[in-house]
């Protein structure tokens, strides 16, 4: 299993988490897991999906992530997991 | 599973501390160019650089976008012109000069580096001759950057070599005065130069590198500051700990780059250099840390014993994270290239002779530095003399890039514009070393016991 963190940071509204599952669902990247906290009006999500069938070259769905992103105010970093894994274990 | 905070810290180091990789660049051997037509031999060597480059700045983009690191720049270093031309005329090399400028041009790159010589011996014919071009060859291209040995601690230095590149240095100042002699930016002159440096202007394909290598150069000195900022009042051991801990994600972040783009364009990977580099952005800053670690002002009393712990802390963290560790691998102290610095050697705290002393315990040199356009070549070669002396001495790289900038005067402020920065002019001491300089000859190389 190939996996992508995707880690959203804005002021919070309705829908953000929707909006970000749509994507995902449309892309066949399936939710692995969710942590969400609204701390004074700031919403941030940490999502950690599996890309093992994503129907798009992971970068276009980068694109499409930051397109999201940046048409709702919010900051989206889509990173894969590899960057973590290198940099948290030995 | 991941560790919330883990990824949290991963993502504040990219956006809040500007972790970034700075180059990925990739040496290319231009050795099975050889032609005894100058013309031919520019050409092939365009023909061969465009080939085996032009993936290059496209895979940066992609791995850029995958794993949401900045990648800075992508390059391309070359085996030395003066080895691959040897039979050149100055024309020619000229030529080849602005071949490399154009196919640097073509792939997208900013730099292209390996316009250069190794006299730390002697002069072939072929090495007198690339030298001899510099100052044309700088002054009519926009991307080549030049670097010459001239000492290393086995051969010692030669004199011959150190005189005329003070020459050279002035000549190219004057070839680029109309835009801040900004052709001494791209001209650097080194003692025991690195084969496999990934950093620009210095960076060159050695002869004893494969066919084409893939070197990265990780960055980061932002990352490091604020570490030290978190950890508060702690001992210098607990310090030490901290920059090595964190030496060692920024360099782990170096090696997954380099591995995924050595794969990707079916290249051997080489180094992760395990440089500290400054940008001129505020918090990206060598003298940010020093100041970090509890020093009133960089280039004051400390600075050097700072600098030294900062240095072998990121090497020791650095080095277990690669598997591959090599190239200039220090914290870099160019002056124009750093806000803090700028600011410090403008209040008159950070000296000349300061950062000599600094460059004793760091990589790589007097880097950077804007002195006034009306020093004479004999002191910039006196300069160069003590510098290279140092590494000589030291058994490590030093280098000179100094600007002696046409018509610009102690205090004043050169800009080179974009990443290159901009250099507050520093006041050099005038008094004369020509008769040393006159002698000529080679420094012997040093003895290596009896050391003190």
């Amino acid at each position: 299993m190939t996996k992508a963190v995707i880690a959203v940071v804005g002021r919070d509204a309705v829908g953000i988490i929707a909006k970000v599952s749509n994507i995902c669902a449309e892309c066949k990247v399936n939710i692995l897991d969710i942590s969400q906290t609204v701390l004074h009006d700031y919403f941030s999500m940490i999502m950690i999906v599996d890309i093992t069938a994503i129907n798009l070259p992971f970068p276009d769905f980068v694109d499409r992530m930051n397109a999201l992103g940046q048409e709702n105010g919010l900051q989206i970093h889509t990173m894969h997991e590899n960057i973590f894994n290198s940099m948290h274990r030995i | 599973m991941f560790d919330t905070s883990d990824i949290l810290e991963t993502i504040s180091m990219i956006r809040d501390e500007k972790l970034d990789i700075r180059t990925i660049t990739m040496g290319i051997s231009l050795f099975d160019c050889r032609d005894e037509n100058d013309a031919r031999l520019a050409e092939k060597i365009y023909e061969k650089i465009v080939r085996h480059a032009e993936k290059l700045v496209e895979t940066g983009s992609e791995i850029e976008k995958i794993y949401g690191i900045p990648i800075i720049h992508r390059r391309v270093a070359v085996t030395p012109i003066s080895l691959v031309a040897g039979g050149a005329t100055k024309d020619g090399m000229v030529n080849i000069a602005r071949a490399l400028d154009r196919a640097a041009k073509n792939i997208g790159i900013n730099f292209i580096g390996g316009y250069g010589a190794l006299v730390q011996k002697g002069f072939t014919a072929g090495s007198r001759t690339l030298i001899e071009s510099i100052p044309e060859a700088l002054s009519s291209t926009e991307r080549v950057c030049s670097s010459v040995n001239v000492a290393s601690t086995k051969t010692g230095i030669n004199m011959d070599a150190v005189v005329r590149m003070g020459q050279i240095v002035k000549e190219t100042a004057a070839a680029t005065a109309n835009s801040g002699s900004i052709g001494c930016a791209k001209l650097v002159i080194f003692a025991n130069v690195p084969d496999d440096n990934p950093f620009m202007a210095g960076a060159f394909h050695g002869c004893g590198e494969p066919e084409t290598v893939i070197n990265v150069g990780v960055s980061g000195p932002g990352v490091v500051s604020s570490a030290i900022r978190r950890a508060g009042e702690c001992d210098l051991t607990a310090l030490a700990e901290v920059i090595k801990k964190t030496a060692f994600k920024i360099t782990r972040v170096g090696q997954l780059v380099a591995r995924e783009a050595s794969e990707r364009l079916n290249v051997p990977f080489g180094i992760v250099d395990l440089s500290l580099a400054p940008t001129p952005e505020i918090g990206d800053s060598v003298a940010g840390i020093l100041e970090e670690m509890g020093l009133e002002k960089c280039g004051g009393a400390g600075s050097t014993a700072a600098l030294a712990m900062l240095n072998d802390a990121v090497k020791k963290g650095g080095v277990m994270a690669s598997s591959h560790v090599g190239g200039l691998s220090g914290a870099f102290i160019p002056v124009s290239e750093d806000a803090l610095m700028i600011e410090r050697a403008q209040e008159g705290v950070l000296s000349i002779e300061k950062l000599e002393a600094m460059t004793a315990v760091c990589s790589v040199g007097l880097d950077m530095i804007a002195v006034p356009g009306d020093t004479t070549a004999e002191v910039i070669s006196g300069v160069i003399a003590d510098e290279i002396s140092i590494g000589v001495i030291n058994n490590k790289t030093t280098a000179v890039r100094l600007i002696p900038a046409v018509g610009y005067h102690e205090g004043e402020m050169v800009d080179f514009g974009g990443l290159l920065g901009r250099a507050p002019v520093m006041s050099l001491r005038t008094s004369s070393p020509a008769k040393f300089l006159r002698r000529g000859g080679r420094i012997p190389a040093p003895i290596h016991s009896l050391r003190n």
